[in-house]
């Protein structure tokens, strides 16, 4: 299936939430039980739409967090001044119906079965979200495809999928940047994503590698030009951005 | 039929706290968001000027320190915008139109206010004169910061926000209504927030 | 806050098109540069959806969406190809 375009109604569809699970003091991954899901690619997203009682209607995207033949999950991070978030994140519980629309996108999509290229993957705050959907996917489908997750939070508790990502150690490496503190003793990158660190971690040009980028708009920005300046084609660059501030 | 969210209740309206001063389907916030078309212009003031225009050529215009040496004035406000939040209150530091279409001595039945960006919004010449229209240089005491359409924009309060067209840089008059930008996708000609005139058709 | 891109708007352009729009490729009438539409410059918190050419800023599609119903204009492109 991997890049055909499948032409296909896209609805609105009632998913019952199956389990929450607190990943973070602010991020929490909500899986779905949705009986007409059509399965979904690594990468894509949902957009999930709330009805309150006097009929009005909110509706967000939120990228899915599982891979490819697991139940569908996405991960939201809490914003303090959200609309959406903090009710997904604190009152929406297992049992609760929720309206979703999906799976969207085929740009920022990475199907294993298709790779061959190194993959570069980096990632700002909550943009860790569809990456780690990539990893899962690479994972279950046992590819050689090398990989490497360039992951940007303000600290280390920040990091979501903590130890899943550890686990990802011994066949992708992980390198994280820590935008605001540092545990004592911290050896790794302190500081944003600069381009130094970028010409440290990223696979060299040569290897002719795909790049994804995900996170607060301007970490996309300064990431994927720098890749860009590192000689990295701009059409395998992708990126996806969620705006901001709010992130590292 | 979408099924009803379990205790999800969206933005809280405060109306029973301001009876009278909120219009129907909107809330009031306490921030002020910034909804914008496109990228945030950065004009120096050395390099702004207003504008009067018709039939094709300036009738006057301003520079920046001619405008400031107009008469202002502080204008407390309430605004509405059509995504349905409304802020009570709101100060500014403006040059009222009339002052603007005195010096001009133009005559007109439409404005079609023009925008850094490209964006324009229409209005009915009594509803920019009369003391109901301000070219706001100022917002709570500070200077109007670019997010918020600074150096300068349009301050209509009686009509949905939208109206007040950020990064203003002038009117041109028209004999017509002529339809601005989100006039054009549908969104009313007019744009009262006590009758909801949100879309074209209500 | 920040502008985001072309795959904000997947699912409303999966609505209008009836099929998957993000990879599809747009080419801008203002300045001709040809890309995905996921690389549209997207200001969502507006009256409508804006989207924009990221080389030379020229608005490339708008959509209204009210009453039930979605309008979209597509003067801004000289051509959209979907994938």
């Amino acid at each position: 299936m991997a890049g055909t375009a499948v032409r296909r109604r896209l609805t609105w569809q009632v998913a019952t939430v199956a389990a929450v699970f607190d990943e973070t003091a602010t991020v929490r991954t909500i899986e779905l039980g949705a009986p007409d899901w059509a399965g979904h690619r690594a990468g894509q997203h949902l957009d999930v739409r709330l009805t309150a009682e006097n009929g009005y209607t909110a509706e967000r995207s939120y990228s899915i967090a599982s891979a490819p033949g697991e139940p569908v999950a996405i991960t939201v991070q809490r914003l303090d001044d959200g609309e959406v978030s903090p009710y997904l994140t604190t009152e929406l519980r297992a049992g609760d119906e929720l309206e979703v629309r999906g799976p969207i996108g085929g740009y920022f999509v990475w199907d294993a079965d298709a790779a061959a290229s190194p993959l570069l993957l980096a990632a700002g705050g909550s943009g860790i979200v569809p990456l780690r959907s990539i990893l899962r996917h690479r994972a279950r489908s046992g590819t050689a495809v090398p990989a490497r997750l360039l992951y940007s939070v303000r600290s280390l508790p920040d990091v979501i999928y903590r130890s899943e990502l550890d686990q990802y150690a011994a066949s992708a490496s992980v390198t994280y940047a820590l935008t605001r503190q540092a545990p004592p003793g911290w050896t790794g990158h302190r500081g944003r994503v600069n381009a130094a660190l970028l010409a440290d971690v990223a696979w060299p040009a040569g290897r002719d590698p795909v790049a994804y980028v995900c996170g607060p708009t301007s970490f996309v920005e300064t990431v994927a030009e720098g890749l860009v300046s590192l000689g990295y084609p701009p059409p395998q660059v992708k990126t996806e951005r969620f705006g901001g501030p709010g992130g590292p | 039929m979408s099924p009803i969210s379990r205790g999800f209740h969206g933005r809280r309206s405060e109306e029973a706290a301001a009876p009278g001063r909120v219009p129907p389907g909107q809330y009031v916030t306490h921030d002020f968001p910034v909804l914008s078309a496109g990228p945030t212009p950065h004009v120096p003031t050395g390099a702004w000027t207003f504008s009067i225009r018709q039939a094709g050529e300036v009738v006057k215009s301003w520079t920046w320190q001619e405008m400031r040496a107009l008469p202002a004035e502080t204008v407390t406000a309430d605004i509405h915008c059509v995504t349905r939040w409304s802020k009570l209150d709101t100060q500014w530091e403006a040059v009222s139109i009339d002052t603007l279409l005195e010096q001009a001595g133009a005559e007109a039945a439409f404005v079609l206010a023009f925008s850094d960006g490209g964006y324009s919004t229409n209005l009915p010449i009594d509803d920019v004169t009369g003391g109901r229209a301000w070219l706001a240089f100022g917002y709570d005491g500070e200077p109007l910061d670019p997010e918020h359409g600074g150096p300068a924009r349009l301050l209509v309060p009686h009509l949905y926000f939208w109206k007040s067209a950020k990064w203003v840089r002038g009117l041109e008059l028209l004999d017509q209504d002529e339809p601005g930008f989100w006039e054009t996708y549908g969104y009313h000609m007019y744009g009262d927030p006590w009758q909801e005139q949100r879309y074209a058709g209500d | 806050m920040d502008a985001l891109d072309g795959n904000a708007i997947g699912g409303v352009l999966h609505e209008v098109f009836g099929t998957e729009m993000t990879a599809a490729t747009a080419t801008c009438a203002s300045c001709g540069a040809t890309g995905p539409v996921a690389l549209f410059t997207v200001f969502l918190r507006a009256p409508g959806i804006v989207a924009r050419c990221r080389v030379c800023s020229a608005v490339v599609m708008v959509i209204v969406s009210a009453k039930g119903m979605n309008c979209v204009d597509l003067r801004g492109l000289a051509r959209l190809d979907a994938a």
